[in-house]
């Protein structure tokens, strides 16, 4: 549906966006993760043909941004970051003057702005104007614009910021429900969200592509090492060393006492599955085993790794 | 071009949702009534010329306090995003813009035909130079209107997009009275750049294509630069 080949942009001197290279497939949530300033807005505005990249090419369909912006801006809808809107505008005002630069026919505005009012919760503030109304609101309208015209893909900059919990929920709900039949690009800093709505996930850092997949695979490839975390009664620091040393692919015992319990964290490669010896192994023993669990690497310690190194 | 007319109608009526416009209808009204008034009757003749006279300096004013939000408040907002991001051209943007700028200055225009008609009472007004006029305000409020643009185009303050387009609006209209000052070489080139020059010959009821082709440069120079100015934003 889309592919960007070495897209680069600079700023003056400054590289915001470093030979990006990735496609996107119909009927996809692409989540577009990473710091701020590691490039998210800068890529998403050249896709929506906002701002023109210094060299690399994107296509959308069969058109190419350089030739056919136009034909692109038709089929994309775009929510920019923190909604920038008229504010002197009411909201009803505001969308109607989309509908007609998106083409829509008289008779067929009205019932695509009702639609669009009930979809995302604008009906009881159609009549205020833009500047009344508080960010969740306003976040809204942004979205109402981008779906305006049923866009085959949908691009959002951050379209949960400044939100509180029940919003960002209500919004998650409405990115899932568009989820479904289109192509749908969002960018966003929080890991959960990324998580909980995305099909893959992108993550840039300092204008560079340094993950990609579907959440699972992000957390399974990366690191390769992985926890355990055992408790055990009736156990001493020195025999667990002595007893789960000789198993293949532990590389690291941290035994940590409290009280009657020891908490044992065992660091493993992630080449294989090592709980089966583990409890074979206390089995032997006469130690008495209150919890095993294996503990997988969360996004954000994922997150944290690939975008700290510099 | 369906765009330009939904861009037209949207900045069209902003003007009217904000007081900007009743402020600045208002205080276009009052100062040229009131300095037309003040000398009409010593004169004792029934013509509009002195009123005509006046636009060009009233303009250079009036003008670019009715433009300067027109892109300035955008790119502030950030709301230029928004609108370039839908399937709009530059071209869109800036025409539809424009022609709200002079549909307004249009509209400023249409309660002085008041008085036009009150001195008809007065004594025999000569109605082809009152045309000849109201043509070349229009043709004025266009170009003021096109430097005001570009001037908003360049900057996300108000304030010096209007003080920037002032400056400009007003030196070409000063060029005339500073023509003693020059060089005799470049002379006759200076007092063509003018805008008095050429609205006198209008506000006299001589509608010569020469004055009427400067007047259109103007405003297209002025949008040429907008369209420029937004090019180099990305």
């Amino acid at each position: 549906m889309i592919h960007i080949e070495n897209l680069t942009k600079y700023y003056g001197d400054v590289c915001a966006v470093d030979q990006i290279n990735f496609d996107i497939h119909k009927g996809e949530i692409l989540g577009l993760l990473g710091p701020n300033g590691a490039g998210k807005t800068t890529t998403l505005r050249m896709l929506t043909g906002f701002i023109r990249p210094t060299s690399g090419s994107i296509r959308v369909k069969d058109y190419t941004i350089d030739e056919y912006d136009l034909e692109i801006k038709k089929l994309l809808g775009y929510l920019p970051e923190s909604a920038p809107l008229y504010h002197d505008m009411l909201v009803y005002d505001y969308l109607d003057f989309v509908a007609n630069i998106r083409g829509f026919e008289r008779n067929k505005k009205l019932p695509r702005i009702h639609r669009l009012a009930d979809l995302c919760g604008l009906s009881d503030v159609m009549h205020k104007s833009i500047g009344e109304i508080s960010k969740g609101f306003k976040q809204r309208v942004g979205l109402a614009h981008a779906m305006m015209s049923d866009p085959e893909i949908l691009v959002l900059d951050e379209p949960t910021s400044g939100l509180d919990p029940n919003q960002i929920a209500e919004i998650r709900g409405i990115i899932r429900q568009i989820g479904k039949k289109k192509t749908v690009i969002l960018s966003t800093h929080i890991l959960s969200e990324a998580e909980a709505t995305c099909d893959r996930i992108v993550i840039i850092n300092q204008g560079k592509i340094v993950a990609d997949g579907s959440a699972e695979n992000l957390k399974r490839s990366a690191g390769g090492k992985y926890l355990i975390n055992i408790s055990l009664q009736n156990a001493d620091s020195d025999s667990v060393k002595r007893e789960l040393e000789p198993i293949d692919g532990i590389i690291g015992i941290e035994p940590i006492e409290e009280g009657e319990i020891l908490n044992v964290k065992l660091t493993c490669l992630s080449s294989a599955d090592l709980r089966r010896d583990i409890y074979n192994k206390i089995k032997q023993t006469d130690w008495v085993l209150l919890e095993l669990h294996r503990e997988t690497k969360t996004l954000e310690k994922i997150f944290r790794e690939l975008t700290k190194e510099n | 071009m369906r765009q330009v007319i939904h861009i037209f109608n949207k900045e069209f009526k902003a003007y009217f949702v904000s007081p900007i416009a009743y402020i600045v209808i208002s205080v276009f009204l009052i100062v040229t009534g009131w300095f037309f008034f003040t000398t009409f009757f010593l004169y004792n003749q029934a013509t509009l010329r002195n009123f005509f006279a006046l636009l060009p300096t009233i303009f250079s004013f009036v003008v670019p306090a009715v433009t300067m939000r027109l892109f300035s408040e955008e790119l502030n907002v950030g709301s230029y995003e928004t609108l370039l991001t839908l399937p709009v051209t530059f071209q869109d943007v800036i025409l539809g813009k424009f022609l709200a700028a002079v549909v307004f200055v249009a509209a400023m225009l249409i309660p002085t035909l008041a008085y036009p008609v009150a001195i008809s009472f007065l004594g025999q007004l000569d109605w082809g130079p009152v045309l000849g006029g109201y043509v070349g305000a229009l043709l004025l409020g266009a170009a003021f209107s096109a430097i005001g643009l570009f001037a908003s185009s360049l900057t996300r303050n108000q304030i010096i997009a209007f003080i920037l387009s002032m400056a400009i609006c007003f030196s070409l209209t000063l060029i005339d009275n500073m023509l003693f000052f020059l060089p005799q070489p470049v002379l006759s080139l200076m007092q063509y750049m003018g805008t008095n020059f050429h609205f006198q010959n209008i506000s006299k009821g001589i509608l010569d294509s020469r004055d009427i082709l400067y007047f259109l440069s103007i405003s297209f120079v002025g949008l040429y630069g907008a369209h420029l100015a937004l090019q180099e934003k990305n």
